[in-house]
Parts: C-alpha cells; sequence; structure tokens
C-alpha cells in the first residue's frame, strides 16, 4: 500500500466531517447565529455613548429673569426628561445622592442680579461622579445651554467665539459610525475562536480524536480541515456586519473592498489559530469554552476598541501588537470612514500575516504535541 | 469491620417480614421508553442481592426509585418499611447509594472527602474519628488519606465511594455497577467488604452486568428490557440448565473452526471459547449426538462441564447468534511480507517521575487474538497506545507490520485499525457520513470507497439506519457500526481497546464471532479486556502489573501456574489473581 504525507481524499473527508459538525452541532450553531444577530439589535438600538433621557434637579434661589430663562431652556432640552425642583440645598443632595438626577443646579439669590449689574452670574453645578462618563458629557451640555443664555444677555456683543470642534471622518459624532466596525472584528473573532476551541475539545470528549490519530492522516491535513470551516464561517460573519454597516446604518464605506476582505482572511486564519491552540490543550468542551474567553475578553479589551492602545502601558502596548484585532480593527475602521491609503492598511497587514503565521505553526505543534 | 453494632439493627432472618425492600407492580417509562413493567420483588436483609441484566434492562432506573430520586409511574416501593415517594427523606437516612460514578470530589484528599460526606450527613466529623478509622481500615485506604481522590485508581475510588456511602450506617446498601471498570484484585476486595456488611445483617443490592458477579450473589434478580426474568438463587436458575453444558476439550489451533460449526448446529444454543476448549450449551431438550459428532470428527474429547449462570442468561434470552461471520466471508485472507505482525522491543514509557511502562518486549504472530490484561493502573493501556501510535515510546521501539511507528508513522498507521471502548463515532454525522468518512481518512476514493461502504452497509445489516445518528442505533448496531469504521481499510492488524465494556453478552457473542471470523483469515487482532470470559478467546495473554510484564502465555498455561491442590481448575480470574499477587510479593521481596 502506498503511502503519502498529503492527501487531498482524507483533507476532503475531513473537511465534509468539520463542516457537518458546526452545522449540526447546537451549541456551534449557537455560538455562530445568535451572537451576530443579538448584538446587532443591541449596538443599533441600545448601547450609546450619548447621554439622553436623564433627570436634572434644580434649586433655584432666584427670582429673577436670567435664573427662569435657564430654567426654561432646561426644561426644553431634549437631553433630559424631567427638571426636578426642589426648595432646598439638602433636598438637592438627597436627589444626587439616590441617583435621581444626573446633575443639579444651584442657582444664587443673587444670579439675575449680578448679571443685570454687568456682572457675570455664577451659577453652582453639582454632577453625579459615580456616572463620571455620563455626568461629564451632562455638564458639557449644561455649558452649552450656559453659554446660550449668556449670548442673549448681550446679544450684540461680539463674544469671543468659543472653540468650534469639527470631527473629521464623523462630523456628527454619531456613535455607530464608530462601533459597527469594530463590532465586525470582535464578532468574527469570538465566532472564529469558539468554532476552532471546539472542535478538537470534541472529538476528544467523543473520544474520536484517538480515532484520527491512529489513521494515517497527518496532523497539517487536521489543522487545515479544521481551519477551513472556520475561516469561511467567521469571513462569512465579517462580510455580513460589513455590509449591516453600509446597507442598514449607511455607514459611509470609503476605502478598498479587495484589502479590508484580504485583511478579514488573515486576521480569522490568526484566530483560528489561536483557538486550534485552546482546543488542543483543552480536554473537555467546558474547558475550551472557559479558554476561548479567557483569551478573546482581554484580547477585545487590549485591542484599542475601548481604550486606546496608546494609554497603556509600554509593555501592554507591545502585547497589544500581537493581539490579531488591533491590527484589524486599524485597517477596518479606516475603511470604513477614512479612505485609509494603501501603503497604511498595508503596514497594518504584515503583522497580521506574521501572527496568522506563527499561530497556525503553534497549532499544528501544539496538536502533534498531544502525541507525547 | 468488627464489633459494628449500629449496623446490625434488623435481625437476619429469610421471612417474608424482615424484606428491606418490597416491590409491587412498578412501572417507569421516559416518553415512550418503558424503563420497567410491571415488576415486583423483595430484597431481604443479610442478603446480597444481584440486580442482573445487560445494559438498558432497567437495573439504573429501578436504583434510583428505590433511594427515592425517581418516582415511579406506578406501583409501590417501600425500603426499610418507608414509601419511597411518601416517606422520602426517611429513605436518605435509611438508605446508602453509590451511583456508578460517585459523586467524589476529585480535588479533596480521601480524608476530606469523607470528613464532607459525614458533615453532609449531619455529623462531627471530629467525633467520629473512630467511625472513620473503621471505615479506612475496612476499605484499606488508611495509607492513602492524604491523596486527591482524583489520583486514585478505578479500585481505590469505587472503596472510596464505598466508604462514602456507609457514613450513615444505612439498612439498605445500593450499589450502581460497582465492578465496572474495576480491575480482578479490586473486585476481590469489593466483594469481601461486602460479604462483611451483610453478615452483620445489612441488606445490598449489587447492580451488574457481569454475569460471573451475579453467580456469587445469594440471590438474584434478572432483569431485561425492563422485565424481570428470574428472581431466585442463581443456582435455582442454573439448575434448569443441567446436563446441557458441554466442553471439547483441547480443541487445540482448530477451535475457532470447531466454534464456528458447533454454533452453527441448530441443536445447539450458545458456544464460547475457553482456552484451548471449546465450551457448548444445548438448546433445551436437544440431544448432545451432533455434537459428539462433530468431537469425534475433530478427534476431540467430549465432557460434561457444570453449567453457568451465563448459560442460563443467553438460554432464557433464547441463546446467541450463529458462528458465520458475515464479514470475515467476505474477506480475502491477509497476507503479509512476515510471521510476525507486531513486535516491540524494551518498550518503555516514563511520565516525569512514574514508569507506566517499563521495559516491555513481546512479539505477536499473524492471525494471533493476543490479549494485554492488568489491574488498573498497571500500564496496559499505555502500552497499547504505544502500540497503536496514540503516545511516543520514552525507549525502545513498536513495529506494526514491519514499519516502524516512529518513523514510518503514517505508513504504520495505514495498516492498523482501531476500535476504542467508547466507539468514537461521530454523533453529529450519520451513520453513512460516518462510514464515508473513515473510508475517506484512510485514503479510499472513487469505486472502491462506494464498494467497501455498500459492502460493509450489507455486511454488518445497517441498510435502515443509514440516516439515523450513531446515537440513536441499538446498542448492538453501534458497535457493528464501529467495526465497519475500523475495517473499512481492510487492515492486516486490529486493536480493540476494551471492545465490549457495558455491552450485553449476546452483542459481544456476535462481536467475537466477527473476531474469530477475522482471526481465522489471517487478521492479527490485539485487545484489552476487563472480561476474564473475553481472555479465553485470545491465543495468548500478556499480563501487566505495575508497568512489567509478568506473564505470557496461552490462557490454558497461565490457569495451569495457579493450580493448586485446593483449585484444580482455576478459572482464568483465579489465574489473573494469583499472578499479580505473587508478582507483587517477589517486588517485596526484591525491594
Amino acid at each position: 500500500m502506498f503511502f503519502s504525507a498529503f492527501s487531498f481524499t482524507r483533507l476532503r473527508a475531513q473537511f465534509i466531517k468539520e463542516v457537518l459538525s458546526v452545522l449540526r452541532d447546537p451549541r456551534s450553531r449557537m455560538v455562530v447565529f445568535a451572537p451576530p444577530i443579538l448584538q446587532l439589535l443591541i449596538f443599533a438600538f441600545a448601547a450609546t455613548l450619548e447621554v439622553r433621557n436623564v433627570d436634572i434637579a434644580v434649586y433655584n434661589q432666584d427670582a429673577g429673569r436670567w435664573s427662569n430663562e435657564l430654567v426654561q431652556r432646561l426644561d426644553s432640552a431634549r437631553f433630559i426628561t424631567h427638571v426636578r425642583h426642589v426648595d432646598s440645598q439638602l433636598q438637592l443632595h438627597e436627589l444626587i445622592d439616590r441617583g435621581e438626577v444626573i446633575a443639579a443646579l444651584a442657582i444664587p439669590v443673587d444670579f439675575s442680579r449680578a448679571i443685570a449689574a454687568g456682572d457675570s452670574g455664577s451659577a453652582q453645578v453639582l454632577v453625579d461622579g459615580r456616572r463620571s462618563n455620563s455626568g461629564q458629557i451632562t455638564v458639557a451640555y449644561l455649558s452649552t445651554i450656559a453659554a446660550e443664555v449668556g449670548a442673549e444677555v448681550i446679544p450684540d456683543a461680539q463674544a469671543p467665539t468659543p472653540v468650534v470642534v469639527r470631527h473629521w471622518f464623523n462630523p456628527n459624532l454619531v456613535y455607530r459610525w464608530y462601533i459597527v466596525p469594530g463590532l465586525t472584528g470582535i464578532l468574527a473573532l469570538f465566532s472564529s475562536l469558539m468554532i476552532t476551541s471546539l472542535s478538537i475539545a470534541r472529538e476528544r470528549e467523543l473520544g474520536t480524536f484517538d480515532q484520527l490519530l491512529v489513521s494515517p492522516t497527518s496532523t497539517p491535513e487536521i489543522i487545515i480541515s479544521k481551519s477551513l470551516p472556520a475561516l469561511a464561517i467567521g469571513t462569512l460573519l465579517g462580510l455580513f456586519m460589513i455590509s449591516a454597516g453600509v446597507f442598514l446604518f449607511g455607514i459611509p464605506f470609503t476605502g478598498s473592498f479587495a484589502l479590508l476582505l484580504a485583511s478579514l482572511v488573515l486576521f480569522i486564519a490568526s484566530v483560528v489559530g489561536i483557538g486550534l491552540m485552546i482546543s488542543a490543550v483543552s480536554m473537555t468542551q467546558q474547558q475550551a469554552i472557559l479558554g476561548a474567553f479567557a483569551v478573546g475578553i482581554p484580547a477585545v479589551l487590549m485591542s484599542g476598541f475601548a481604550t486606546p492602545v496608546e494609554n497603556m502601558p509600554v509593555v501592554l502596548q507591545w502585547l497589544a501588537q500581537a493581539i490579531p484585532l488591533t491590527h484589524f480593527l486599524i485597517i477596518v475602521e479606516g475603511s470604513f470612514l477614512k479612505a485609509m491609503p494603501t501603503g497604511d492598511i498595508l503596514a497594518s497587514l504584515w503583522p497580521l500575516a506574521v501572527i496568522a503565521l506563527a499561530t497556525l505553526t503553534m497549532a499544528t505543534v501544539f496538536v502533534r504535541g498531544r502525541l507525547q | 469491620m468488627q464489633a459494628n453494632t449500629a449496623m446490625a439493627t434488623t435481625p437476619t432472618s429469610a421471612s417474608a417480614d424482615s424484606a428491606a425492600v418490597v416491590i409491587e407492580g412498578l412501572n417507569k417509562h421516559f416518553g415512550d421508553v418503558k424503563a420497567l413493567r410491571s415488576l415486583s420483588a423483595r430484597i431481604h436483609y443479610g442478603r446480597l442481592t444481584g440486580l442482573v441484566g445487560p445494559d438498558g434492562a432497567g437495573k439504573t432506573t429501578l436504583m434510583r426509585i428505590l433511594t427515592g430520586l425517581l418516582v415511579p409511574n406506578a406501583g409501590r416501593v417501600t425500603l426499610a418499611g418507608f414509601d419511597v415517594v411518601k416517606d422520602n427523606d426517611a429513605i436518605h437516612v435509611a438508605s446508602g447509594y453509590m451511583p456508578q460514578r460517585f459523586g467524589l470530589y476529585e480535588d479533596l484528599s480521601v480524608m476530606e472527602n469523607m470528613r464532607l460526606y459525614a458533615q453532609l450527613r449531619g455529623m462531627d466529623a471530629d467525633r467520629n474519628a473512630a467511625l472513620f478509622a473503621e471505615l479506612l481500615d475496612f476499605t484499606r485506604l488508611a495509607p492513602f488519606t492524604k491523596r486527591l481522590a482524583g489520583k486514585l485508581s478505578g479500585g481505590m475510588k469505587q472503596k472510596l465511594g464505598l466508604a462514602c456511602a456507609l457514613m450513615a450506617r444505612p439498612k439498605v446498601l445500593l450499589l450502581d455497577e460497582p465492578g465496572v471498570g474495576v480491575d480482578p484484585v479490586s473486585r476481590q476486595d469489593l466483594w469481601r467488604m461486602v460479604q462483611a456488611l451483610t453478615d452483620e445483617g445489612m441488606a445490598v443490592v449489587w447492580s451488574t452486568a457481569y454475569l460471573d458477579e451475579a453467580e456469587r450473589c445469594e440471590s438474584v434478580l434478572l432483569l431485561n428490557e425492563g422485565q424481570l426474568l428470574f428472581d431466585g438463587p442463581p443456582q435455582e436458575l442454573t439448575a434448569q440448565l443441567k446436563g446441557r453444558s458441554f466442553r471439547l476439550e483441547d480443541v487445540g489451533t482448530e477451535r475457532r473452526a470447531v466454534l464456528t460449526k458447533v454454533l452453527d448446529l441448530p441443536s445447539v444454543s450458545d458456544g464460547v471459547i475457553q482456552g484451548a476448549g471449546v465450551r457448548v450449551v444445548l438448546r433445551e431438550g436437544a440431544t448432545v449426538q451432533d455434537v459428539q459428532l462433530l468431537a469425534d470428527q475433530a478427534q476431540v474429547r467430549l465432557a460434561q462441564v457444570p453449567a453457568r449462570f451465563e448459560d442460563a442468561f443467553i438460554d432464557l434470552l433464547g441463546g446467541g447468534p450463529g458462528g458465520t461471520s458475515q464479514l470475515a466471508e467476505r474477506l480475502s485472507p491477509v497476507e503479509l511480507g512476515s510471521d510476525i505482525a507486531v513486535s516491540c522491543r524494551n518498550l518503555t514509557k516514563r511520565f516525569g517521575e512514574f514508569t507506566a511502562t517499563d521495559n516491555v518486549s513481546f512479539e505477536v504472530q499473524k492471525g494471533e487474538i493476543f490479549g494485554l490484561l492488568g489491574p488498573n493502573g498497571a500500564g496496559k493501556s499505555t502500552t497499547f497506545k504505544m502500540l497503536c501510535g496514540l503516545l511516543k515510546p520514552t525507549a525502545g521501539e513498536a513495529q506494526v507490520v514491519g514499519h516502524d511507528l516512529r518513523r514510518a508513522t503514517g505508513a504504520a498507521k495505514s495498516r492498523l485499525g482501531y476500535m476504542a471502548q467508547k466507539f468514537s463515532l461521530y454523533g453529529l454525522l450519520s451513520v453513512r457520513q460516518n462510514l464515508e468518512f473513515s473510508a475517506g481518512v484512510y485514503g479510499l476514493e472513487g469505486e472502491t470507497r462506494r464498494e467497501r461502504i455498500e459492502e460493509m452497509i450489507a455486511t454488518f445489516d445497517l441498510g435502515g439506519w443509514l440516516s439515523s445518528t450513531p446515537d440513536s442505533l441499538p446498542l448492538g448496531h453501534k458497535q457493528r457500526l464501529a467495526l465497519a469504521c475500523s475495517l473499512m481499510h481492510r487492515p492486516p492488524v486490529l486493536f480493540l481497546d476494551e471492545p465490549t465494556s457495558g455491552v450485553d453478552p449476546i452483542t459481544r457473542r456476535e462481536f467475537w464471532t466477527h473476531i474469530n471470523g477475522l482471526a481465522r483469515k489471517g487478521v492479527t487482532i490485539m485487545v484489552t479486556t476487563h472480561f476474564m470470559d473475553e481472555a479465553e478467546y485470545c491465543d495468548r495473554v500478556a499480563m501487566l502489573s505495575r508497568a512489567r510484564l509478568i506473564a505470557l502465555d496461552t490462557p490454558d498455561a497461565l490457569k495451569r501456574i495457579a493450580a493448586n491442590s485446593e483449585r484444580p481448575d482455576p478459572t482464568m480470574e483465579d489465574a489473573f489473581i494469583h499472578l499479580v499477587e505473587s508478582a507483587d510479593r517477589q517486588m517485596e521481596v526484591a525491594a
């Protein structure tokens, strides 16, 4: 009987087996299809960094014109649901303590008088520091309102215009424009990580992995047959999210689709390698899922999706360079909003290629190591 | 256990009043599956009652009803006078239950496990030092109190489980298949302990699929497909078979051919190989004439032998399968370049400090059925895995049909077939897809591949199941499918890793019919097993203990070593225990 180290017949048999296993395993199916739909809904309608629907407390000790003007503007501000009027500083504090309002405004007795006298009126703003991010945004909104009142006080004065910020690429700072491209990477990461980390562990639980190891199939064949389905599913998911971004959320896609597709495939290949390494060392599917999360969540946190990589300690910045998602996020965000030039994309593409090569090679070594 | 008066709460008498468990008209079904059908029986104090039957007979369901973990659909069950449904809390106090896999906490030590179970029973662990000492002494676990439960051998785990189940001094002790995965030496220990408990008046129920275990029980409840086939002392059942069991003595190399012929006789209900002989059970009312004729042809002696419980069981189920293997009929004889199919030289495997296999060498002839036996942890599965390429040896070498497993891995692997204990089938793929996968993974293509698959489907009668998943198949068919998958590429060497664990005796016979047929065609069979009657099918048996090869010979020769004046005709199990114990003694002397 002849024997060769690589056989297409063996590869095909394993590939069919893998595809059927992924599609028929309820656990894999859930991993593949549930998160994209759920996350799409969550991010489209729920998750946002904008401040909306908040309550503000006002302790107005002044009965003059300008304090009235200010309170009326607050009443009609769209981001505020209710303006709660209180009669004492104590009540103001209580409302903040109980978390019923995010900020409170205390207008002193001499507010209107001071303005009328040509001075500037000052009011106190108390913010709930427990919700620091939303609090700060609220303060910014309140200052804008205060500035508008100020403009009304001296309508003709050419008051020095405050800094006008123009946001490039995302002029209206639409939150979804930022989050959906990033989500493409994260979803593809978790799906392909899960599919691959379950694949060997599932066979080990069934005992079929031993059966595979006693057959003449070689380790590269096992790795390839386990990579391809995950690669295909991950890429399709990524494309699904990209088209949702373009057609559903209307995010401008300005970069090169071909380059984005190439980086998507490389990105998933590197994740597949990581997934197979996790799977090779896991004895059960449970361990594999835990392992996938233990690797996946820190990877997302350090990738620059939530916090900029530049803000991290230098050592962690190096580590972040080894995370495929870091590079892919740069490419996908660049392709969507800022028509990233080819040269810049290539600068992030080659690290992806290196990582993919490294993780897949290590996965092969890990699987072979099971034979010891 | 000495002077344990608290356990002997009930007088030992066999009167109906002393029944520990009364079962009346019990029915239990899960969906459409009828697990138990109108079962009525009594279990008595001071007796060891065997709950016997093949897998899926309803043994575990009955056990769980007795412990109040399941509610019956119809019928009434009382345990120690308490109704299992109405007095559920009292049941937990009166009964001790050891499930198939006792809930030991693997990351706790032996002592910590025992303390935990004592506390769960509301006992103060510190005040019960005497009880602990007694239980540790009883289970011989005293030297291992600090060892983690996860690091214990199968037999020791069972003993620890038993110690935990005995913690509350139950009146009725229920053991669910305590003998599974336990080697004969540890099993001997368990029997001794259970004997001591029944002597004190406890009612002990021992469920088992091993029919030789049933024979040792004082009373037996024989279940099959949820129905009670027999209730009484096992001797009563075997007595019905009186005069129907025979053995063709010293048949020698022709025994497999003889077995095939014997099993194909209409007058024979069952037959197995026993060492060099063939054991035959006649059908009810049949005469020995045909078998005698066959014995004369083969020029061997035909002797009457005492009936065994297993004979009676097979007979109750209508006899075993025929002797001709469809599979072997279709196979062309194996031709090899050399007469040696598998060999290993100075095979050694170390995991860190621990030596799992120590300098093992042997050669296996073409067409031989070669058994690897040994207690749990003796290194038989490590050795086995090195021989089929699942583990790399630390030193020494292993060859399959002349290919070194280290250098020519692929070439060697394409010449061997492997069937694991759990059958290793893809549960998510259909039967046909499983067959196609194993054909593909062994590189079969086009016409050959199609032909082989069709051939396997026809041989093993899988036609009606092609689009079902393997898990929905009856056990027998599942085993056939696993065998079909491992033989798809016509390997000259077949590795079987405890192939019939948890399989009922009839399915096991059918399996061995195929294996015998394959061996007659020149396929070399390597097998590990815990069943001593399966060791009898082997041409030669390698016995491993503490990582070393302690004996290698034919089953009959091994039995002769264990023979003495008290025990002139020892069983394979006797031989096993004798060999392991004398090897242990020698090692102690050497140390």
